[in-house]
């Protein structure tokens, strides 16, 4: 029987399994524990997050950057606590058992246009045409290693479009930001916070809007909704937006297009009054 | 830097997928970046979480590796085709960062040491020399070719041809070559083609053929080489750069293969989102054989080979040239006359 471990190697063996060190190298991996699996050390993963950060930062339209952030910074605490959340809600718990995928084929559009206006169904499909996007283009979760864990960002990146719908926000970097920091407020996930970074890329304008407006509504709504990704949206689309949104605890902010509207045509107007004195 | 990546940077319009070499899943319509696009249909099925079934090969019993996947003989050939088209467009600026830089000494060596060109003092009818290089589509390979034959032997004739399976790798070598001064000669030209294969190409026509960092990606490499020997003209000469599987000193080597396996693919996600792609050629370096074997082969295609020592079965003894304690190597033959 291998004698019992030192005091301190006991430390470093009960320490989350996250930190401690890991049993395998980069050239012995262990076999995936689901299909798209890729096991990383601990270099790797924080590597990983170090350059998919800068990079997610230079280019925010790099969506597998942004992806590869949040798998690499989920751990140790951050999306264990999000499954918690899931495992201690009864509907949480529905959608791990049935584990639905949110794609262009269980999301109709079709279907979801012909809804009743008020329905969440159709309030997605609306957004979706507005902004001009599809349902498809999540990646698919590689670096979780926990099965489970991989299945909940999962859902949590196939319901962003839906925490859009039923807030507005549109897809430009303003509106995302308004959501990302929604969602930090909301899911506690490390890289919706880290993502908060990019309003150095905000115009002046659109900072001062993030800063006095929808930065104070992202964090007052976050804080106080249920988990958003305890909702089984499946279920939910006949359901009124607005029923949900209150049994959610989630007010809507103001539309971001027509804020940004008003003031392009203000601006315009200005600038026709200044060339007119100006011109004469 | 990473905005090298359209494919990547843009979400989906309506109008249907971006980019061609992004690939929908049938059954349940998500969009892949990946380049490892499985073509059969039972292959599909292998990311869905349910029924993971990995795929057997249907028409063949013959099977290969790629990289340490099994694959059907017959579908080996598409699977590098997708995995070059995801590459092409970043596919400099990778091979500088996976290399540090290396691979410009590397080329450039190998065709120095090749010497293209014929002086025009030596001969009384300066024809110039047939170049084919094969697996060449980006033409580094080629457009050092032509400047050594230009500038250092002062020829004006040779030509190459750039031969490559890939159509998109055939792309960027056509854009390189649209900004040289080569453009308004006829000393290139371009041929989409199966290295094992080569019926537009005659017999015996070749003065110098060369495949840098290409035939570890072949099918059938012992049919690429006697295709090699049978386009070469008597006296004519066999050229090949290629990774090699391991370095001679185990203590590099280790940390060699560290970098292959972790950074290289890390790497690839984070500059041309692409992890897929890069794990598969660091794979296939892995699987393509030791020096001494390879020379074995190039031995039973038929070349002399120069410089090698113990004949008989298996690999020989000497006969090529390790680049950067054996990251790389050069091997070489002729055809006899």
């Amino acid at each position: 029987m291998p004698p019992s471990p030192s005091l301190p190697l006991r430390r470093i063996l009960t320490l989350p399994p996250a930190l401690r060190p890991r049993a395998f190298s980069i050239l012995s991996r262990p076999p995936p524990n689901y299909p798209s699996h890729v096991p990383l050390t601990n270099l790797e993963r924080g590597t990983l997050a170090i350059t998919s950060a800068i990079g997610s930062l230079l280019n925010p339209r790099r969506h597998d950057l942004i992806a590869a952030l949040s798998e690499t910074t989920a751990h140790p605490y951050f999306l264990p606590r999000l499954r918690r959340a899931m495992l201690a809600n009864s509907t949480g718990r529905r959608i791990l058992r049935d584990r639905p995928r949110i794609t262009s084929q269980s999301m109709r559009l079709e279907d979801l246009r012909k809804l009743p206006d008020n329905t969440v169904g159709r309030a997605y499909a609306a957004w979706l045409d507005r902004e001009g996007v599809t349902p498809d283009t999540r990646d698919p979760v590689r670096y979780v290693d926990d099965p489970e864990e991989a299945y909940v960002l999962q859902r949590y990146r196939e319901t962003h479009d839906f925490t859009h719908a039923i807030t507005g926000l549109p897809v430009i970097i303003e509106g995302e930001l308004a959501i990302k920091a929604f969602e930090f407020a909301n899911t506690l996930l490390p890289m919706t916070g880290l993502s908060l970074a990019a309003v150095v890329r905000l115009k002046k304008a659109e900072r001062a809007r993030f800063f006095e407006v929808y930065g104070p509504w992202a964090v007052r709504n976050g804080l106080r909704a249920e988990e958003v990704v305890n909702v089984y949206w499946e279920e939910e689309l006949e359901t009124d937006v607005g029923a949900l949104r209150e049994r959610l605890g989630i007010e809507m902010p103001p539309d971001l297009r027509e804020v940004r509207k008003v003031e392009r045509e203000k601006k315009r107007a200005e600038k026709e009054a200044e060339r007119k004195t100006m011109g004469g | 830097m990473a905005s090298f990546v359209p494919r990547a940077s843009k979400r989906l319009r309506l109008a249907g997928p971006s980019s061609p070499s992004s690939w929908v899943c049938n059954d349940c319509r998500r969009t892949f970046a990946s380049s490892i696009r499985p073509r059969q249909q039972q292959q599909q099925q292998q990311h869905h979480h349910q029924q993971p079934t990995p795929p057997h090969p249907s028409q063949d019993d013959k099977t290969t590796h790629f990289g340490f996947e099994t694959v059907s003989e017959s579908l080996k050939a598409g699977r590098v085709r997708d995995v070059f088209s995801s590459v092409a467009a970043n596919y400099d600026t990778m091979n500088d960062l996976m290399s540090l830089g290396i691979h410009r000494l590397w080329k450039d060596y190998f065709v120095r040491s090749l010497n293209p060109g014929i002086p025009p003092s030596t001969t009384s009818s300066p024809r110039g020399q047939k170049i084919l290089d094969i697996a060449g589509g980006t033409g580094d390979i080629a457009l050092r070719h032509l400047d050594h034959s230009t500038t250092i032997n002062n020829d004006h004739k040779t030509s190459v041809i750039i031969s490559d399976i890939n159509p998109e790798m055939l792309a960027e070598g056509m854009k390189r070559f649209a900004s040289s001064p080569y453009k308004p000669t006829n000393r290139v030209s371009f041929l989409e083609a199966n290295a094992e294969d080569l019926p537009t190409i005659e017999s015996n026509s070749i003065d110098l053929y060369t495949v840098a960092f290409g035939i570890r990606n072949f099918t059938h490499k012992q049919k690429a080489l006697a295709e090699a020997f049978r386009v070469l003209k008597p006296g004519g000469v066999f050229a090949c750069l290629e990774f090699t599987p391991n370095l001679s000193n185990p203590l590099l080597n280790a940390i060699y293969k560290r970098w292959s396996f972790g950074a290289i693919p890390l790497i690839g996600q984070v500059v041309a989102a692409d992890r897929d792609s890069y794990q598969y050629l660091v794979e296939s370096i892995e699987k393509f054989p030791s020096q001494a074997e390879f020379a074995g082969m190039i031995r039973d295609a038929g070349f002399l080979i120069p410089g090698h020592n113990s004949p008989g079965e298996g690999g020989l003894e000497g006969g090529w040239e390790d680049l950067t304690m054996g990251v790389a190597a050069i091997h070489k033959g002729i055809k006899p006359a």
